[in-house]
């Protein structure tokens, strides 16, 4: 049933769109006899695994060029919907005018989450006080109202010390800090600014390291490197208080401090074997290879599922 | 205490405070190249230079991101330096002074100050969509070469000025034309001044990161260019990338990439005190 809604879809898509496949390129039988060249940008959170797929797609297909830009999430589209790239990496989903410009240049795609990546609430290891957040809590922290209000630990909780409390957050310019405020404050880019920000996350680890009064916000992967330094805190979904961990990003009941990682994938692309290959080596390894760069991955039947909607789309657009 | 113990007074205080300023530079020189060497040194070896990217930081190397800094470098250097010369010979020998020329000169300072990644925008329109050059080394070069022509033409003019009349006025009175002038008399003499402007402007082009990213240069590509028009990614970006990693592992390659990347810069600015050194002496 899924595959069929599916199938109608996206042909749907391509219909609206008006399909023009025209790649010559000559497909050879046989993965290394593959050739050509994938060209991939987008985000840099989404970088790390790709990267490690192109590299372990060097021994499957050695003549194929896998080629990836950080140009950023907005930035990857841009290209993606001039058809300069063929797969795009993204730390969130395509934006209304990005689907407009896919749809004004002819465009067609597939979205395809790849990963997941966690948010880490950190505190000092000498900070005996804190065990939970509520996200309620955390918006009075970070809202932008509480810019020069919120300034002490016993205003979140009047059992907490009376000390003064030191933020510390990725800088506005990141992804991390777009989701972080999406999540908790209820509107992406907005939050109370006298907050310590870096776009270097490793700064943001020592600072939180060297202050017992501090609190802050960066990946999970940032975490997972300074574990003996840091003290996690768990954020309460609505039903109960839960840490960041591979099983509770994977299933989705860390919430809301998650978020999927995509690829999107150019319908005229896939004319290529080359590009299918890749896809398909991408879907079945990312799951390994998010955990090797410090992301989590799907559970298994959701990268298998996305695998059978490749191929359907593939079919369509042959 | 007299007039003269009190100037004498004001003479070592300035002493002190200029030996104080010098220092400073250099004191922040020394830790930050020693807290690089500390972090990358033991990271260098073959490996490192001659391996392509990879997830694993130990396994990751920088031939790629090497290769198309020296790329970039070569072509930047191709481009730039006969245009920027030109123009400042144009300027400082052919263009009459008037309303235009100041007009041309306000011009080239302001743009010496423009931020690169506007720079990056131009090149992103003008080179890499309108001429359709793609990504590729030669859009970047061109894109860089904008950015750096202003310093040369800059230190070529002030070079130029700098050669003594009594030289120029020699040549005239010999019977030599204008462009005999310039090419025999005025541009040997002014070459060490020359080649230390384009050289440090050169060696700022290499360090460039935000402009490239524009045009489209590539955190990871798995071969070197083979020609102008192929892809490529440089070693600041490669240093970004690993930086922004969280594995520890990366903060070691980024810091031994550093190491290469000032040893580059080191090496051209060595090339630039020769030839100055060098021409200074033969002038004397």
């Amino acid at each position: 049933m899924k595959k069929i809604l599916f199938l109608t879809i996206f042909s749907a898509i391509i219909i609206a769109c008006g399909e023009t496949t025209t790649n010559k390129k000559t497909l050879v039988q046989g993965e290394t006899a593959l050739s050509g060249t994938i060209r991939i940008d987008g985000s840099s959170t989404v970088y790390p695994i790709t990267e490690a797929v192109a590299e372990e797609f060097r021994e499957v297909a050695p003549k194929v060029k896998v080629t990836i830009g950080i140009s950023g999430t907005g930035g990857g589209f841009k290209k993606f919907s001039r058809g300069e790239t063929n797969l795009s990496n993204a730390s969130r989903p395509i934006k209304d005018k990005e689907m407009a410009a896919c749809a004004t240049n002819n465009i067609s795609y597939i979205e395809l989450e790849v990963a997941y990546d966690g948010l880490a609430v950190l505190v000092n290891p000498k900070n005996d006080w804190v065990d939970s957040f509520t996200v309620e809590e955390l918006k009075k922290i970070w809202e932008p109202a509480a810019q020069g209000v919120i300034m002490k630990w016993n205003q979140i909780r009047p059992e907490w010390p009376n000390e003064e409390i030191h933020l510390f957050g990725p800088g506005v310019a990141s992804g991390t800090y777009d989701y972080f405020t999406k999540a908790i404050v209820g509107k992406s880019g907005s939050s109370r600014g006298d907050f310590t920000a870096s776009e270097d996350d490793h700064v943001l680890v020592q600072g939180i390291v060297g202050d017992k009064y501090a609190l802050g916000f960066f990946g999970l992967a940032y975490y997972s490197e300074n574990k003996e330094k840091l003290s996690l805190i768990g954020v309460h979904n609505g039903t109960e208080v839960v840490k960041p961990t591979l099983e509770t990003v994977s299933n989705g009941s860390y919430s809301p401090l998650s978020r999927p990682l995509f690829l999107y994938v150019n319908s005229t692309s896939v004319a290529a074997k080359e590009v299918v290959t890749f896809v398909e080596f991408y879907l079945k390894n990312a799951g390994e290879l998010s955990k090797d760069v410090g992301y989590i991955p799907l559970p298994q039947e959701m990268y298998d599922t996305q695998i059978e909607r490749f191929k359907a789309f593939v079919l369509k657009n042959k | 205490m007299n007039k003269i113990q009190v100037n004498r007074w004001k003479d070592q205080l300035f002493k002190i405070w200029g030996i104080g300023c010098t220092l400073v530079g250099l004191i922040l020189l020394v830790l930050f190249i020693g807290d690089i060497l500390i972090d990358g040194i033991m990271r260098i070896d073959w490996g490192f230079v001659m391996n392509l990217p990879s997830r694993k930081a130990e396994k990751s190397g920088i031939y790629t991101a090497l290769m198309g800094s020296l790329w970039i470098l070569a072509l930047t250097t191709i481009i730039a330096f006969p245009i920027g010369v030109a123009a400042a010979i144009y300027l400082e020998e052919y263009a009459k002074k008037g309303r235009f020329s100041a007009l041309l000169e306000i011009n080239i300072s302001n743009l010496a100050g423009v931020p690169s990644i506007i720079y990056g925008l131009l090149g992103l329109e003008v080179f890499v969509r309108i001429l359709n050059l793609g990504a590729s080394v030669l859009a970047g070069s061109l894109t860089l070469s904008l950015l750096i022509l202003p310093i040369i033409i800059v230190a070529t003019r002030e070079s130029i000025k700098a050669v003594p009349s009594t030289i120029r006025d020699a040549s005239y009175a010999l019977g030599a034309s204008k462009w005999q002038t310039i090419w025999n008399q005025i541009l040997p003499a002014s070459s060490g001044g020359i080649l230390t402007g384009v050289i440090l402007s050169l060696s700022r082009a290499v360090g460039e990161t935000a402009p490239l990213i524009v045009v489209g240069a590539l955190a990871y590509v798995p071969f070197a260019p083979s020609n102008p028009m192929e892809e490529f990614s440089v070693l600041p970006i490669q240093i970004f990338n690993w930086i922004s990693r969280p594995q520890h592992g990366f903060i070691e390659n980024a810091a031994a990439a550093i190491i290469i990347l000032l040893l580059v810069t080191f090496m051209m600015n060595a090339v630039a005190v020769y030839y100055r050194n060098k021409w200074q002496k033969k002038w004397n």
